[in-house]
């Protein structure tokens, strides 16, 4: 299952499972009127079973769009699977046929995404989509049963009086509750796989908390492995276990969140932990990463990020050689730089005690 | 491009941040400072990527020409439209030319009868053609002034908004309760039509309310618009603000719809003159041919038929050009092909 | 929704109020009523006085309009200009029904065909259908209703006279005499086939245009991804999640249409010859009686005010989002 090439990753225990979703080497791109947009472009990571991913990137990173493309929720045309593998439990997903993908969208795996308001049927009762998805894949539950389920799911992610709101509709939600009628819905067929798509980017920051404790009591009812997708590196702090940092539509370094946050050691992963603003330092001044991301129609040579680089410093290599993602610490730390043991020993910013060798 | 040599200086190193730096903050020497690059590299070019910047109009050319359709349709109406303007030139019987001897006939290439002739022996090719060139005098008339008015109406509504926007908009609306063609006929009826400047005119005053509604759509949206309170605030009056700053960027929706509206009005005039009510002999009328023809329809179909093929012709490569127009103007619609 | 009907039912009464003000001065400043007659030879002094009298026409402008509203309430819109003995509504009542059913075969067809041709457009977007689909709205839209009615008129004729079939009538409502029960409604479909056809062009080029942008933007709605993301099988996806949503800009631009055909057939009514509102009004205009001409446009304004408001409802039946309280 794991690739020739690319090392196995793997979380710092003693017993190593089986991942759950293994995708290696996937490629997507899409044809559009201005060019062919390569949205992912060679992905490789593995998720175990009961582990929460973290995948952070930019918009445009190509983040979504792998989940949505072994899934099977990207129209193809105008995109296009060029190649890789995606296996789950063992069977490849990538060469599953429509029926079967479909039989596992929202079975065992299941998908919550970025905007409540718009991602629910405004003309259905609430109540009725989520007694839908269960009664997709659980033929045995008659209509009393599944509204009954129902409830009891809104109960648990914590929308209040789940009884009567069960005959409402989004409309009549506030933000917070349809995102949890989402994850309500996500779960209700108890799901191997959970993939949360930017759960809480489209939501106040003081609605997120209560997203986050429903996001975790939906992990604790369904054993679910997560894959989390966000830009919001407070979410990875506060529920990942282990991170991948894209870029460009490529991995760029992928470790626990412990040595994400404390040792990173990629100069994009280097620049975001730095972007963030500090509230235990004075600081006047913002750094964030200078330059845009690259388009992806015409991608810079070689390295995607180092027109943007601090640590490039206009090396030829970085223009002229793509840098391939490779073992770079203990505990399967993989990183995507030519240079990366030169940010050895240096510590993020975010990180109170001092690394050996360096002064922050 | 000499490649700098890396520094073996553990910390960051942290190069001159020179003025055309792309960095956002200075750079406090000493600290781990990540935003700096070294002096003399060029973002753009280094990254190898070429920026291209095309203006707003290039666009929207680029995308009309790529609407087949619309270029077909604009070839073939270029020709008929010059068909009509150099009628004189292009028929071989003027329009009202009678010729007994070959009267009725089917459409045959012998003596340039090419879509037959009539009862009275008229060739009816040339009618036709006659008949084009009124339909574009009625279509040039009744767009421009239903434009203008349509446009005046929705700018102030849109731009005053409030009660003004209010009262012009239920007038408009008043006015739409009524069914058009019924109102026309009763214009026609009671004032007489015959002449097709007339019959033009009948028709801007019911035609404008469509462009009436989207102008003043556009400029309610376009009166948030920051530079509208930039000119404001620098003294601008409200016509110059409502003219140099608003109306250009509404240009999009009502050159669409003008071009709808011209089919719309070859169309009702034809139906006017069909019924009688619109322009009349010795004015040429394709709406006036069919008529004519209706009663021997069963044997001459001819009479029937070119006419109203033309006006099917006319109107379908306008509604195609529309269609590209749409495409390329509307930035909303955005479709890709695989 | 109760409060909200009622509501808009009393807004539109100021609305036909000030439309019967529109139709009445504008159909009287256009010029004399009796102008036709005064320069008939046909008509006497005592006649054209006794007309006078009738329709008070030597009181103020004013006067009149007050005589002319109480007439249209209390008096079925008095009498026509010509025939003091005749009522103008009891023409009316006659000539209605029979626009009516032209109008609901016509639109109820229109509607379904439309409404189906637009989902497949959508679902197979960029086929040869599509393609075909679009071609033939375009047509539709290009095509001057009368002509279309001639050429049909001529097909079907000729299909009669070569081959001696008769499959739809041509011209007129009913045969000289069609029965009773069934039978009579059988003949009166066969009248009525081809003009609906007709007008059907139009509106099947009109809706399922209309549908198929509808559907186009709902199928790549945030929603229809989550059905897919459900599981949900493509079909479920498509006709209960995107379907029900498309259709609702659609159903009520259909009810505005139906709305504006009571008075807006003329043409297909007058060339197949159906004793309808359009030959009705088109009787009035070449007679220049501007009382039933001012009564066929209240009637009329009166349909569209009357759809409109069916419109909204449905709309707000539809669409829970939308709620009038």
């Amino acid at each position: 299952m794991t690739g020739s090439a690319t090392p196995s990753t793997r979380p710092s225990a003693e017993r190593v499972p089986e991942p759950i979703l293994s995708i290696r080497d996937l490629v997507v791109e899409f044809a559009t009127e201005d060019g062919v947009v390569h949205a992912v472009d060679g992905v490789t990571y593995d998720v175990f079973p009961g582990e929460t991913l973290g995948i952070v990137g930019e918009s445009g990173s190509g983040k979504s769009v792998s989940q949505l493309a072994i899934l099977g929720l990207i129209p193809q045309p105008p995109g296009r699977i060029l190649r890789g593998e995606a296996q789950f439990e063992g069977k490849d997903l990538l060469k599953m046929s429509k029926k079967g993908l479909r039989r596992l969208r929202g079975g065992q795996v299941a998908m919550v995404f970025q905007d409540p308001m718009t991602s629910l049927n405004p003309v259905l009762k609430i109540g009725h989509q989520i007694a839908e998805a269960i009664q997709a894949h659980q033929d045995d539950v008659g209509d009393k049963a599944a509204k009954e389920r129902t409830i009891a799911l809104l109960k648990l992610v914590g929308v209040p009086n789940p009884d009567r709101r069960y005959d409402q509709y989004p409309h009549e939600f506030s933000g917070g509750m349809r995102q949890r009628a989402m994850i309500a819905m996500a779960i209700a067929n108890e799901p191997k796989l959970l993939i949360a798509d930017e759960p809480t980017t489209a939501l106040d920051v003081t609605i997120q908390a209560q997203i986050l404790e429903a996001l975790k009591a939906a992990q604790e009812e369904s054993h679910a492995a997560t894959i989390l997708i966000t830009h919001d590196l407070g979410l990875i702090a506060e529920l990942a276990d282990r991170v991948v940092v894209m870029y460009a539509g490529k991995v760029v370094e992928l470790t626990d969140v412990k040595t994400l946050f404390a040792a990173p050691r990629h100069p994009y992963t280097v620049g975001l932990m730095d972007s963030l603003p500090r509230l235990t330092v004075d600081e006047e001044w913002l750094r964030p990463i200078p330059g845009q991301p690259p388009s992806l129609i015409s991608r810079p040579p070689g390295c995607a990020f180092h027109p943007r680089c601090f640590l490039s410093q206009g090396r030829t290599r970085c223009r002229t050689e793509e840098p391939p993602l490779r073992v770079i610490g203990p505990d399967g730390h993989l990183s995507a730089c030519h240079f990366a043991e030169e940010l050895v020993g240096q510590s993020s910013k975010l990180v109170d005690e001092p690394v050996a060798g360096a002064s922050s | 491009m000499t490649e700098t040599k890396v520094d073996s200086d553990p910390e960051f190193p942290v190069v001159g941040a020179g003025p055309d730096s792309a960095t956002v903050s200075p750079a406090t020497p000493g600290a781990a400072g990540v935003a700096d690059l070294p002096d003399g590299i060029d973002l753009v070019h280094e990254s190898g990527l070429e920026l291209k910047s095309r203006s707003q109009w290039a666009y929207a050319r680029r995308r009309f020409f790529r609407h087949r359709l619309a270029m077909v349709s604009l070839v073939v109406l270029a020709i008929i439209l010059l068909a009509g303007v150099f009628a004189n030139l292009i028929t071989p019987y003027s329009f009202a030319a009678q010729d007994f001897a070959h009267s009725g006939q089917a459409p045959t290439f012998k003596a340039h009868h090419f879509f037959g002739t009539d009862v009275l022996g008229r060739d009816y090719f040339s009618r036709v053609v006659y008949g084009i060139r009124t339909s574009e005098k009625v279509a040039l008339i009744v767009t421009l002034v239903s434009t203008i008015i349509g446009t005046l109406v929705g700018a102030v509504a849109g731009y005053y908004s409030g009660w003004v926007d209010n009262i012009l908009m239920r007038f408009t609306d008043l006015i739409l309760t009524l069914p058009g063609l019924a109102v026309l006929l009763t214009a026609a009826a009671f004032i007489g039509t015959g002449n097709p400047i007339r019959v033009a005119f009948i028709l801007a005053l019911l035609f404008w309310t469509g462009l009436a509604r989207i102008v003043r759509g556009s400029f309610l949206s376009l009166r948030e618009k920051e530079y509208v309170e930039a000119a404001k605030a620098a003294g601008s009056g409200d016509l110059r603000i409502m003219f140099r700053h608003m109306l250009p960027n509404a240009v999009g929706p009502i050159v669409v719809n003008a071009t709808l509206i011209v089919g719309i009005a070859i169309l009702t005039e034809a139906a006017l003159s069909f019924l009688g009510f619109g322009i009349q002999p010795p004015n040429p009328s394709l709406g006036k041919l069919i008529n004519d023809g209706q009663d021997v329809a069963s044997s001459m179909w001819w009479l029937v038929t070119f006419p109203g093929l033309t006006i099917v012709l006319i109107v379908l490569c306008i509604n195609f050009i529309g269609d590209g127009l749409r495409d390329a103007l509307d930035p909303t619609q955005r479709r890709t092909r695989a | 929704m109760v409060t909200y009907i009622i509501r808009r039912l009393l807004y539109s009464i100021p609305v036909l109020f000030a439309a019967s003000v529109l139709i009445f001065f504008s159909v009287t400043a256009v010029g004399d009523p009796l102008a036709a007659l005064k320069q008939n030879p046909l008509f006497s002094q005592q006649t054209i006085h006794n007309i006078q009298a009738r329709k008070h026409l030597n009181d103020p402008i004013t006067t009149q309009y007050g005589y002319w509203i109480k007439d249209a309430v209390t008096n079925k819109f008095g009498s026509p200009l010509l025939q003091p003995g005749t009522k103008i509504w009891d023409d009316l009542k006659r000539v209605i029904p029979h626009t009516l059913q032209l109008v609901l075969l016509a639109e109820i067809l229109a509607l379904l065909v439309g409404v189906a041709i637009g989902v497949y457009s959508a679902i197979r977007q960029y086929s040869i259908f599509d393609y075909a689909a679009t071609t033939f709205s375009f047509l539709g839209f290009a095509m001057p209703v009368f002509w279309l009615a001639l050429m049909l008129q001529i097909l079907f004729t000729n299909i009669f006279i070569k081959w001696h079939v008769r499959i739809f009538y041509t011209s007129g409502l009913s045969s000289q005499d069609p029965g009773g029960g069934i039978h009579f409604w059988i003949d009166r479909l066969q009248h009525l086939a081809i003009p609906a056809m007709t007008l059907m062009l139009l509106s099947i080029a009109q809706y399922s245009r209309f549908m198929r942008a509808s559907m186009l933007e709902v199928v790549n709605s945030d929603y229809v991804r989550t059905a897919r993301a459900k599981g949900l099988p493509e079909r479920r996806v498509t006709l209960k999640h995107a379907l029900r949503n498309a259709l609702i800009p659609v159903v009520t631009v259909s009810a505005l249409n139906f709305g504006a055909l009571i008075g807006g057939a003329v043409i297909t009514e007058s060339i197949f010859q159906l004793d309808g509102m359009g030959p009705y009004f088109l009787g009035a205009l070449l007679s220049q009686d501007a009382y039933v001409v001012m009564a066929w446009l209240m009637v009329t304004a009166t349909a569209v005010v009357a759809f409109n408001l069916i419109a909204d409802v449905l709309y707000g039946y539809i669409d829970p989002r939308i709620r009038y309280d």
